[in-house]
Protein backbone atom coordinates (compact mmCIF):
# COMPACT_ATOMS: atom_id res chain seq x y z
CA UNK A 1 0.00 0.00 0.00
CA UNK A 2 2.65 2.14 0.91
CA UNK A 3 6.49 2.04 -0.22
CA UNK A 4 9.26 4.32 0.45
CA UNK A 5 12.82 3.97 -1.61
CA UNK A 6 15.73 5.03 -0.05
CA UNK A 7 13.72 8.73 0.42
CA UNK A 8 16.13 11.98 1.01
CA UNK A 9 14.56 14.92 1.66
CA UNK A 10 17.19 17.86 1.25
CA UNK A 11 15.91 21.82 2.34
CA UNK A 12 17.27 24.82 0.17
CA UNK A 13 18.95 25.56 3.55
CA UNK A 14 21.21 22.55 3.22
CA UNK A 15 18.87 20.27 6.49
CA UNK A 16 19.27 16.90 5.79
CA UNK A 17 15.79 15.48 7.27
CA UNK A 18 15.54 12.16 5.76
CA UNK A 19 18.66 9.95 4.80
CA UNK A 20 17.54 7.16 2.18
CA UNK A 21 14.53 5.96 4.14
CA UNK A 22 13.31 2.68 2.69
CA UNK A 23 9.95 1.34 4.25
CA UNK A 24 7.23 -1.24 3.41
CA UNK A 25 3.21 -0.34 4.90
CA UNK A 26 0.99 -3.30 4.15
CA UNK A 27 -3.11 -2.39 3.67
CA UNK A 28 -4.55 -2.07 7.29
CA UNK A 29 -1.37 -2.26 9.14
CA UNK A 30 -1.04 0.49 12.21
CA UNK A 31 2.81 2.10 11.93
CA UNK A 32 4.09 4.53 14.15
CA UNK A 33 7.19 6.67 13.28
CA UNK A 34 8.98 7.75 16.40
CA UNK A 35 11.82 9.22 17.54
CA UNK A 36 12.78 12.43 18.84
CA UNK A 37 12.53 15.56 18.24
CA UNK A 38 14.12 16.32 14.83
CA UNK A 39 14.80 13.32 13.71
CA UNK A 40 12.34 13.75 10.62
CA UNK A 41 8.82 11.77 11.28
CA UNK A 42 6.78 15.61 10.67
CA UNK A 43 9.06 15.46 7.46
CA UNK A 44 8.19 11.81 6.83
CA UNK A 45 4.20 12.80 7.37
CA UNK A 46 4.38 15.67 5.22
CA UNK A 47 6.08 13.45 2.57
CA UNK A 48 3.67 10.29 2.82
CA UNK A 49 0.53 13.65 2.66
CA UNK A 50 2.06 14.82 -0.73
CA UNK A 51 2.42 18.28 0.97
CA UNK A 52 6.19 18.41 -0.15
CA UNK A 53 8.55 16.05 -2.48
CA UNK A 54 11.05 13.80 -1.88
CA UNK A 55 14.78 15.42 -3.02
CA UNK A 56 15.38 11.61 -3.78
CA UNK A 57 14.16 8.58 -3.57
CA UNK A 58 10.56 7.22 -4.42
CA UNK A 59 7.24 7.11 -2.08
CA UNK A 60 4.36 5.13 -3.99
CA UNK A 61 1.07 5.40 -2.35
CA UNK A 62 -1.53 2.57 -3.75
CA UNK A 63 0.75 2.57 -6.76
CA UNK A 64 1.10 6.70 -7.62
CA UNK A 65 4.44 7.63 -7.34
CA UNK A 66 4.43 10.57 -5.35
CA UNK A 67 7.48 12.02 -6.60
CA UNK A 68 6.63 11.96 -9.77
CA UNK A 69 3.05 13.07 -9.59
CA UNK A 70 1.50 16.01 -11.80
CA UNK A 71 0.68 18.79 -9.09
CA UNK A 72 -2.80 19.08 -10.32
CA UNK A 73 -3.60 15.17 -9.25
CA UNK A 74 -2.54 15.87 -5.58
CA UNK A 75 -5.66 17.06 -4.33
CA UNK A 76 -7.09 13.83 -5.57
CA UNK A 77 -4.65 11.74 -4.14
CA UNK A 78 -5.24 13.61 -0.95
CA UNK A 79 -9.01 12.75 -0.94
CA UNK A 80 -7.50 8.70 0.00
CA UNK A 81 -6.09 9.64 3.17
CA UNK A 82 -7.47 10.94 6.49
CA UNK A 83 -4.43 14.21 7.47
CA UNK A 84 -4.45 14.76 11.38
CA UNK A 85 -1.78 17.58 11.87
CA UNK A 86 0.11 18.16 14.61
CA UNK A 87 -1.73 21.89 15.09
CA UNK A 88 -4.90 20.20 14.48
CA UNK A 89 -5.78 23.18 11.29
CA UNK A 90 -9.32 23.50 12.91
CA UNK A 91 -11.76 26.35 11.73
CA UNK A 92 -12.22 28.40 14.74
CA UNK A 93 -15.20 30.52 13.04
CA UNK A 94 -16.87 27.36 11.63
CA UNK A 95 -19.32 25.07 13.99
CA UNK A 96 -18.08 21.58 14.90
CA UNK A 97 -20.18 20.10 12.41
CA UNK A 98 -19.28 22.74 9.47
CA UNK A 99 -15.86 21.78 10.31
CA UNK A 100 -16.55 18.38 9.65
CA UNK A 101 -18.26 19.35 6.51
CA UNK A 102 -15.56 20.80 5.14
CA UNK A 103 -14.36 17.22 3.41
CA UNK A 104 -17.88 16.28 2.40
CA UNK A 105 -17.99 19.84 0.56
CA UNK A 106 -14.78 19.45 -1.35
CA UNK A 107 -15.92 16.25 -2.86
CA UNK A 108 -18.87 17.07 -3.61
CA UNK A 109 -21.16 15.48 -1.75
CA UNK A 110 -25.22 16.69 -1.35
CA UNK A 111 -25.99 18.69 1.63
CA UNK A 112 -28.04 15.90 2.97
CA UNK A 113 -25.75 13.14 2.73
CA UNK A 114 -23.39 15.31 3.81
CA UNK A 115 -24.64 16.10 6.68
CA UNK A 116 -25.80 12.97 7.75
CA UNK A 117 -21.90 11.50 7.40
CA UNK A 118 -20.85 14.57 9.26
CA UNK A 119 -22.57 13.58 12.10
CA UNK A 120 -22.13 9.57 12.01
CA UNK A 121 -18.58 10.75 12.14
CA UNK A 122 -18.75 13.21 15.02
CA UNK A 123 -20.75 9.98 16.84
CA UNK A 124 -17.64 7.81 16.18
CA UNK A 125 -15.54 10.36 18.29
CA UNK A 126 -18.11 11.46 20.97
CA UNK A 127 -18.34 14.46 19.62
CA UNK A 128 -22.03 14.59 18.33
CA UNK A 129 -23.42 16.32 21.31
CA UNK A 130 -21.14 19.23 20.17
CA UNK A 131 -21.29 19.68 16.85
CA UNK A 132 -22.95 23.43 17.09
CA UNK A 133 -20.08 24.39 19.58
CA UNK A 134 -17.07 26.04 18.05
CA UNK A 135 -13.61 24.52 18.76
CA UNK A 136 -12.68 27.42 20.78
CA UNK A 137 -15.24 26.30 22.90
CA UNK A 138 -13.70 22.71 22.77
CA UNK A 139 -11.18 20.72 25.58
CA UNK A 140 -7.68 20.20 23.69
CA UNK A 141 -9.00 16.18 23.96
CA UNK A 142 -12.11 17.08 21.89
CA UNK A 143 -10.36 18.84 19.34
CA UNK A 144 -7.92 16.39 18.53
CA UNK A 145 -11.24 14.66 18.50
CA UNK A 146 -12.44 16.48 15.87
CA UNK A 147 -9.35 16.59 13.51
CA UNK A 148 -10.20 12.57 13.69
CA UNK A 149 -14.17 12.84 12.69
CA UNK A 150 -12.90 15.54 9.90
CA UNK A 151 -9.64 12.75 8.91
CA UNK A 152 -12.30 9.85 8.28
CA UNK A 153 -15.35 11.74 7.10
CA UNK A 154 -14.81 10.75 3.62
CA UNK A 155 -13.78 7.17 4.68
CA UNK A 156 -10.30 7.00 3.68
CA UNK A 157 -8.03 3.74 3.32
CA UNK A 158 -5.14 5.61 4.99
CA UNK A 159 -4.93 7.45 8.04
CA UNK A 160 -1.67 9.73 9.02
CA UNK A 161 -1.37 11.65 11.97
CA UNK A 162 1.08 13.59 12.94
CA UNK A 163 1.92 13.86 17.05
CA UNK A 164 -1.91 13.21 17.32
CA UNK A 165 -1.17 13.14 21.57
CA UNK A 166 1.10 15.91 21.75
CA UNK A 167 -0.24 18.71 24.55
CA UNK A 168 -2.90 16.18 25.81
CA UNK A 169 -3.47 14.92 29.23
CA UNK A 170 -2.48 11.02 29.45
CA UNK A 171 -6.18 10.44 29.85
CA UNK A 172 -7.49 11.80 26.53
CA UNK A 173 -4.16 10.70 24.96
CA UNK A 174 -5.69 7.28 25.83
CA UNK A 175 -9.25 7.82 24.47
CA UNK A 176 -7.17 9.18 20.98
CA UNK A 177 -5.56 5.53 21.16
CA UNK A 178 -8.86 4.02 21.32
CA UNK A 179 -9.86 5.41 18.52
CA UNK A 180 -7.37 4.77 16.10
CA UNK A 181 -7.45 1.37 17.28
CA UNK A 182 -10.81 0.90 16.52
CA UNK A 183 -10.49 2.25 12.62
CA UNK A 184 -7.42 -0.34 12.85
CA UNK A 185 -9.78 -2.93 13.73
CA UNK A 186 -12.17 -2.49 10.69
CA UNK A 187 -9.08 -2.35 8.46
CA UNK A 188 -7.97 1.53 7.96
CA UNK A 189 -4.53 1.36 7.53
CA UNK A 190 -2.71 3.92 10.18
CA UNK A 191 0.81 5.63 10.49
CA UNK A 192 0.84 7.86 13.08
CA UNK A 193 4.07 9.88 13.74
CA UNK A 194 4.24 10.07 17.78
CA UNK A 195 7.51 10.81 20.15
CA UNK A 196 5.00 9.50 22.88
CA UNK A 197 6.69 6.09 24.75
CA UNK A 198 3.84 5.04 26.64
CA UNK A 199 1.77 5.20 23.22
CA UNK A 200 3.63 2.82 21.50
CA UNK A 201 3.88 0.68 24.50
CA UNK A 202 0.32 0.34 24.80
CA UNK A 203 -0.67 -0.12 21.16
CA UNK A 204 2.23 -2.40 20.60
CA UNK A 205 2.28 -1.82 16.87
CA UNK A 206 4.83 -2.01 14.13
CA UNK A 207 7.31 0.88 15.19
CA UNK A 208 9.48 2.52 12.79
CA UNK A 209 12.24 4.12 14.54
CA UNK A 210 13.49 7.25 13.40
CA UNK A 211 16.94 9.14 14.36
CA UNK A 212 18.75 11.82 12.69
CA UNK A 213 17.16 11.53 9.75
CA UNK A 214 17.74 7.73 8.79
CA UNK A 215 15.79 4.50 9.64
CA UNK A 216 17.46 3.45 12.86
CA UNK A 217 14.97 0.75 13.30
CA UNK A 218 11.69 -1.57 12.19
CA UNK A 219 10.29 -3.77 14.96
CA UNK A 220 8.91 -5.64 12.00
CA UNK A 221 12.57 -6.30 11.00
CA UNK A 222 13.16 -7.21 14.73
CA UNK A 223 10.63 -9.72 14.75
CA UNK A 224 11.64 -11.65 11.97
CA UNK B 1 -22.53 15.87 -13.41
CA UNK B 2 -24.09 15.89 -9.77
CA UNK B 3 -21.20 16.16 -7.79
CA UNK B 4 -20.46 19.26 -10.44
CA UNK B 5 -23.61 20.96 -9.57
CA UNK B 6 -24.10 20.39 -6.12
CA UNK B 7 -19.93 22.16 -6.06
CA UNK B 8 -21.17 24.98 -7.96
CA UNK B 9 -24.80 25.49 -6.03
CA UNK B 10 -22.76 25.54 -3.23
CA UNK B 11 -20.07 27.97 -3.85
CA UNK B 12 -23.21 30.05 -5.09
CA UNK B 13 -24.86 29.86 -2.18
CA UNK B 14 -21.54 30.66 -0.73
CA UNK B 15 -21.16 33.86 -2.70
CA UNK B 16 -24.97 35.43 -1.82
CA UNK B 17 -23.98 34.36 2.22
CA UNK B 18 -20.55 36.94 1.56
CA UNK B 19 -22.90 39.29 0.09
CA UNK B 20 -25.19 39.47 2.61
CA UNK B 21 -22.95 39.00 5.64
CA UNK B 22 -21.41 42.69 5.34
CA UNK B 23 -24.39 44.68 3.67
CA UNK B 24 -22.28 47.71 3.87
CA UNK B 25 -19.34 46.91 2.58
CA UNK B 26 -21.62 45.49 -0.34
CA UNK B 27 -23.63 48.53 -0.54
CA UNK B 28 -20.21 50.87 -0.76
CA UNK B 29 -18.56 48.30 -3.44
CA UNK B 30 -21.84 48.14 -5.80
CA UNK B 31 -22.00 52.02 -5.53
CA UNK B 32 -18.49 52.49 -6.43
CA UNK B 33 -18.98 49.79 -9.39
CA UNK B 34 -22.09 51.15 -10.12
CA UNK B 35 -20.35 54.55 -10.80
CA UNK B 36 -17.85 53.53 -12.53
CA UNK B 37 -19.94 51.71 -14.77
CA UNK B 38 -22.77 54.29 -15.24
CA UNK B 39 -20.20 57.18 -16.40
CA UNK B 40 -19.74 55.38 -19.84
CA UNK B 41 -23.04 54.36 -20.49
CA UNK B 42 -24.43 57.67 -19.99
CA UNK B 43 -21.82 59.25 -22.80
CA UNK B 44 -22.72 56.38 -24.52
CA UNK B 45 -26.69 56.72 -24.04
CA UNK B 46 -25.88 60.72 -24.63
CA UNK B 47 -24.39 60.33 -28.07
CA UNK B 48 -26.84 57.53 -29.42
CA UNK B 49 -29.64 60.34 -28.69
CA UNK B 50 -27.26 62.87 -30.53
CA UNK B 51 -27.49 60.71 -33.63
CA UNK B 52 -31.37 60.76 -33.22
CA UNK B 53 -31.37 64.43 -32.48
CA UNK B 54 -29.83 64.96 -36.02
CA UNK B 55 -31.66 62.95 -37.55
CA UNK B 56 -35.09 64.44 -36.35
CA UNK B 57 -33.65 67.80 -36.90
CA UNK B 58 -35.41 69.32 -40.32
CA UNK B 59 -32.86 70.16 -43.45
CA UNK B 60 -30.21 67.52 -41.92
CA UNK B 61 -29.46 64.78 -43.67
CA UNK B 62 -31.64 65.27 -46.35
CA UNK B 63 -30.67 65.73 -50.18
CA UNK B 64 -32.40 68.13 -52.50
CA UNK B 65 -32.20 67.25 -56.04
CA UNK B 66 -33.17 70.78 -57.95
CA UNK B 67 -34.76 70.35 -61.94
CA UNK B 68 -33.59 72.35 -64.44
CA UNK B 69 -35.12 75.21 -65.58
CA UNK B 70 -36.57 74.28 -68.44
CA UNK B 71 -37.38 70.52 -66.71
CA UNK B 72 -40.73 69.49 -67.91
CA UNK B 73 -43.22 67.44 -66.77
CA UNK B 74 -41.91 64.35 -68.95
CA UNK B 75 -38.48 65.23 -66.82
CA UNK B 76 -40.23 64.75 -63.57
CA UNK B 77 -41.89 61.89 -63.87
CA UNK B 78 -38.48 60.46 -65.05
CA UNK B 79 -36.84 61.60 -62.12
CA UNK B 80 -39.45 60.32 -59.43
CA UNK B 81 -39.71 56.60 -61.53
CA UNK B 82 -35.53 56.94 -61.04
CA UNK B 83 -36.42 57.57 -57.06
CA UNK B 84 -38.70 54.57 -56.84
CA UNK B 85 -36.52 52.09 -58.29
CA UNK B 86 -33.63 52.95 -56.32
CA UNK B 87 -35.42 53.23 -53.81
CA UNK B 88 -32.92 55.55 -51.10
CA UNK B 89 -35.37 56.03 -48.80
CA UNK B 90 -38.15 58.39 -48.23
CA UNK B 91 -38.41 61.01 -50.81
CA UNK B 92 -41.14 63.92 -51.92
CA UNK B 93 -41.90 66.19 -54.63
CA UNK B 94 -41.94 69.79 -54.20
CA UNK B 95 -42.96 72.03 -56.71
CA UNK B 96 -41.59 75.03 -58.02
CA UNK B 97 -44.96 76.63 -57.32
CA UNK B 98 -45.32 75.16 -53.68
CA UNK B 99 -41.94 76.26 -53.34
CA UNK B 100 -42.47 79.75 -53.77
CA UNK B 101 -45.84 79.37 -51.74
CA UNK B 102 -43.27 78.99 -49.25
CA UNK B 103 -41.38 81.39 -49.58
CA UNK B 104 -44.12 84.19 -49.66
CA UNK B 105 -45.24 82.61 -46.19
CA UNK B 106 -41.83 83.87 -44.89
CA UNK B 107 -41.83 87.31 -43.73
CA UNK B 108 -38.40 88.50 -44.49
CA UNK B 109 -39.02 87.23 -48.15
CA UNK B 110 -42.60 88.23 -49.14
CA UNK B 111 -41.84 91.43 -50.72
CA UNK B 112 -38.55 90.55 -52.45
CA UNK B 113 -40.59 87.62 -54.17
CA UNK B 114 -43.88 89.94 -54.78
CA UNK B 115 -41.31 92.36 -56.81
CA UNK B 116 -39.53 89.30 -59.18
CA UNK B 117 -41.35 89.12 -62.63
CA UNK B 118 -41.90 85.52 -62.50
CA UNK B 119 -41.18 82.59 -60.42
CA UNK B 120 -37.61 81.70 -60.36
CA UNK B 121 -37.63 78.98 -58.64
CA UNK B 122 -36.99 75.30 -60.05
CA UNK B 123 -39.18 72.03 -59.08
CA UNK B 124 -37.34 69.70 -56.51
CA UNK B 125 -37.00 66.38 -54.65
CA UNK B 126 -36.03 66.16 -51.37
CA UNK B 127 -34.65 62.88 -50.25
CA UNK B 128 -34.42 61.21 -46.71
CA UNK B 129 -31.89 58.69 -47.68
CA UNK B 130 -32.58 55.46 -45.37
CA UNK B 131 -28.55 55.36 -44.97
CA UNK B 132 -27.52 58.43 -43.16
CA UNK B 133 -23.50 57.95 -43.25
CA UNK B 134 -21.61 60.35 -45.27
CA UNK B 135 -19.95 58.05 -47.26
CA UNK B 136 -23.49 56.69 -48.71
CA UNK B 137 -24.63 60.54 -48.80
CA UNK B 138 -22.03 61.68 -51.21
CA UNK B 139 -22.37 58.19 -53.55
CA UNK B 140 -26.23 58.96 -53.49
CA UNK B 141 -25.24 62.52 -54.42
CA UNK B 142 -23.71 62.07 -57.06
CA UNK B 143 -25.89 59.56 -58.20
CA UNK B 144 -28.59 62.13 -58.48
CA UNK B 145 -26.57 64.87 -60.30
CA UNK B 146 -26.14 62.28 -63.08
CA UNK B 147 -29.28 61.93 -63.81
CA UNK B 148 -30.90 63.76 -66.45
CA UNK B 149 -32.43 67.68 -65.99
CA UNK B 150 -31.17 67.30 -62.86
CA UNK B 151 -29.13 71.10 -62.34
CA UNK B 152 -28.07 70.74 -58.69
CA UNK B 153 -28.04 68.19 -56.08
CA UNK B 154 -27.51 69.85 -52.60
CA UNK B 155 -26.00 68.35 -49.54
CA UNK B 156 -24.78 69.51 -46.61
CA UNK B 157 -22.23 66.86 -46.12
CA UNK B 158 -19.68 69.07 -44.56
CA UNK B 159 -22.02 69.55 -41.86
CA UNK B 160 -22.64 66.04 -41.47
CA UNK B 161 -19.07 64.88 -41.58
CA UNK B 162 -18.25 67.48 -39.07
CA UNK B 163 -21.13 65.59 -37.02
CA UNK B 164 -19.83 62.28 -37.58
CA UNK B 165 -16.17 63.22 -36.83
CA UNK B 166 -17.91 64.57 -33.36
CA UNK B 167 -19.88 61.27 -32.79
CA UNK B 168 -16.87 59.10 -33.77
CA UNK B 169 -14.65 61.07 -31.45
CA UNK B 170 -17.24 60.99 -29.13
CA UNK B 171 -17.24 57.35 -29.28
CA UNK B 172 -13.48 56.69 -29.47
CA UNK B 173 -13.76 59.10 -25.78
CA UNK B 174 -16.61 57.00 -24.10
CA UNK B 175 -14.49 53.49 -25.10
CA UNK B 176 -11.21 54.77 -23.80
CA UNK B 177 -13.05 56.12 -20.56
CA UNK B 178 -14.99 52.48 -20.40
CA UNK B 179 -11.95 50.95 -20.99
CA UNK B 180 -10.42 53.00 -17.87
CA UNK B 181 -13.14 52.40 -15.65
CA UNK B 182 -13.38 48.66 -16.43
CA UNK B 183 -9.86 48.37 -14.90
CA UNK B 184 -11.00 50.47 -12.09
CA UNK B 185 -13.62 47.57 -11.63
CA UNK B 186 -11.47 45.08 -12.06
CA UNK B 187 -9.43 46.82 -9.29
CA UNK B 188 -12.17 46.94 -7.00
CA UNK B 189 -12.94 43.22 -7.19
CA UNK B 190 -9.27 42.39 -6.84
CA UNK B 191 -8.96 44.31 -3.68
CA UNK B 192 -12.40 42.70 -2.25
CA UNK B 193 -11.41 39.49 -3.41
CA UNK B 194 -8.60 39.85 -1.35
CA UNK B 195 -9.05 40.93 1.80
CA UNK B 196 -11.65 38.06 1.73
CA UNK B 197 -8.89 36.02 0.84
CA UNK B 198 -6.84 37.30 3.44
CA UNK B 199 -9.98 37.01 5.83
CA UNK B 200 -10.30 33.25 5.12
CA UNK B 201 -6.70 31.73 4.19
CA UNK B 202 -6.67 29.31 7.26
CA UNK B 203 -9.75 27.86 5.61
CA UNK B 204 -7.79 27.91 1.81
CA UNK B 205 -5.04 26.10 3.93
CA UNK B 206 -6.92 23.27 5.11
CA UNK B 207 -9.03 23.19 2.10
CA UNK B 208 -6.08 22.48 0.19
CA UNK B 209 -4.56 19.91 2.92
CA UNK B 210 -7.39 17.93 2.61
CA UNK B 211 -7.99 17.67 -1.10
CA UNK B 212 -9.50 20.55 -2.41
CA UNK B 213 -8.59 21.60 -6.28
CA UNK B 214 -7.74 25.34 -7.09
CA UNK B 215 -10.89 25.62 -8.79
CA UNK B 216 -12.87 24.37 -5.41
CA UNK B 217 -10.53 27.49 -3.62
CA UNK B 218 -12.07 29.62 -6.56
CA UNK B 219 -15.26 29.29 -7.53
CA UNK B 220 -16.64 30.92 -4.59
CA UNK B 221 -14.54 34.20 -5.05
CA UNK B 222 -15.66 34.18 -9.15
CA UNK B 223 -19.15 34.03 -8.59
CA UNK B 224 -18.80 36.20 -5.48
CA UNK B 225 -16.73 38.64 -8.28
CA UNK B 226 -19.80 37.99 -11.13
CA UNK B 227 -22.73 38.72 -8.79
CA UNK B 228 -21.08 41.99 -7.42
CA UNK B 229 -20.27 42.81 -10.67
CA UNK B 230 -23.51 42.03 -12.23
CA UNK B 231 -25.57 43.63 -9.35
CA UNK B 232 -23.02 46.74 -9.89
CA UNK B 233 -24.28 46.70 -13.91
CA UNK B 234 -27.36 46.76 -12.51
CA UNK B 235 -27.24 49.97 -10.51
CA UNK B 236 -25.36 51.78 -12.95
CA UNK B 237 -27.68 50.83 -15.21
CA UNK B 238 -30.54 52.78 -12.46
CA UNK B 239 -28.59 55.52 -12.36
CA UNK B 240 -28.40 55.96 -16.13
CA UNK B 241 -32.53 55.44 -15.93
CA UNK B 242 -32.67 57.72 -13.45
CA UNK B 243 -30.85 60.38 -15.56
CA UNK B 244 -32.14 60.19 -18.96
CA UNK B 245 -35.82 60.35 -17.35
CA UNK B 246 -34.77 63.20 -15.59
CA UNK B 247 -33.58 64.90 -18.67
CA UNK B 248 -36.74 63.84 -20.69
CA UNK B 249 -38.55 66.73 -20.24
CA UNK B 250 -36.06 69.56 -20.85
CA UNK B 251 -34.14 68.18 -23.26
CA UNK B 252 -37.35 67.50 -25.26
CA UNK B 253 -38.19 71.12 -25.10
CA UNK B 254 -34.76 72.28 -26.30
CA UNK B 255 -35.19 70.03 -29.48
CA UNK B 256 -38.55 71.88 -29.76
CA UNK B 257 -36.86 75.14 -30.34
CA UNK B 258 -34.59 74.14 -32.71
CA UNK B 259 -37.74 72.51 -34.99
CA UNK B 260 -37.28 69.05 -33.72
CA UNK B 261 -39.76 66.26 -33.01
CA UNK B 262 -37.33 64.27 -30.04
CA UNK B 263 -37.87 61.68 -27.57
CA UNK B 264 -34.75 61.11 -25.43
CA UNK B 265 -34.65 57.45 -24.59
CA UNK B 266 -32.69 55.65 -22.52
CA UNK B 267 -31.46 52.69 -21.76
CA UNK B 268 -33.31 49.32 -23.38
CA UNK B 269 -33.71 46.29 -21.61
CA UNK B 270 -30.70 44.73 -23.78
CA UNK B 271 -29.08 47.36 -23.01
CA UNK B 272 -29.52 46.88 -18.79
CA UNK B 273 -29.00 43.27 -19.68
CA UNK B 274 -25.60 43.67 -21.38
CA UNK B 275 -24.34 46.22 -18.70
CA UNK B 276 -25.53 43.03 -16.06
CA UNK B 277 -23.12 40.80 -18.24
CA UNK B 278 -20.34 43.12 -18.30
CA UNK B 279 -20.07 43.96 -14.99
CA UNK B 280 -20.46 40.19 -13.90
CA UNK B 281 -17.44 39.53 -16.62
CA UNK B 282 -15.36 42.24 -15.13
CA UNK B 283 -15.99 40.96 -11.68
CA UNK B 284 -15.24 37.67 -12.30
CA UNK B 285 -12.11 38.72 -14.02
CA UNK B 286 -10.67 40.50 -10.91
CA UNK B 287 -11.87 37.73 -8.87
CA UNK B 288 -10.07 35.50 -11.10
CA UNK B 289 -6.70 37.30 -11.09
CA UNK B 290 -6.96 37.67 -7.41
CA UNK B 291 -7.26 34.10 -6.31
CA UNK B 292 -4.88 33.04 -9.36
CA UNK B 293 -2.23 35.18 -7.38
CA UNK B 294 -3.03 34.10 -4.38
CA UNK B 295 -2.74 30.36 -5.32
CA UNK B 296 0.22 31.15 -6.60
CA UNK B 297 1.98 32.61 -4.31
CA UNK B 298 1.00 29.76 -1.82
CA UNK B 299 1.29 26.73 -3.94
Amino acid sequence: MISASTVTKRYPEGLEALKEVSFEINAGEMVFITGHSGAGKSTLFRLLAAIERPTSGSIVVNGQNLAALRKSAVPYLRRNFGLIFQDQKLLFDRSVLDNVLLPLAIVGLPAKEAVRRARAALDKVGLLEREKAHPIALSGGEQQRLAIARAVVNRPAILLADEPAANLDAESAADILEIFRAFHQVGVTLVIATHDPQWIAHASPRVLRLDRGRLLADSMDAAA
Amino acid sequence: MNTFLTQHLAAQRDALRRLAASPLNTLLSLMVIGIALALPSAGWVVLDNLRNITGSASGVQQISVFMAADAGKKDVSEIESRLREADPGRWYFVSRDEALKRLQSSEDMAEIIASLPKNPLPDAFVVEPANTRPEALEQLAKTFSAWPKVAHVQLDSAWVKRFDAFLRIGKLAITLLAGLFASALVGVTFNTIRLQILAQSAEIEVAKLIGATDAFIRRPFQYFGALQGALGGLFAALLVTLGSLLLTVPVGELVTLYGGNFVLHGLTSTNIATLAVIGAVLGWLGAQLSVAMHLHRIG
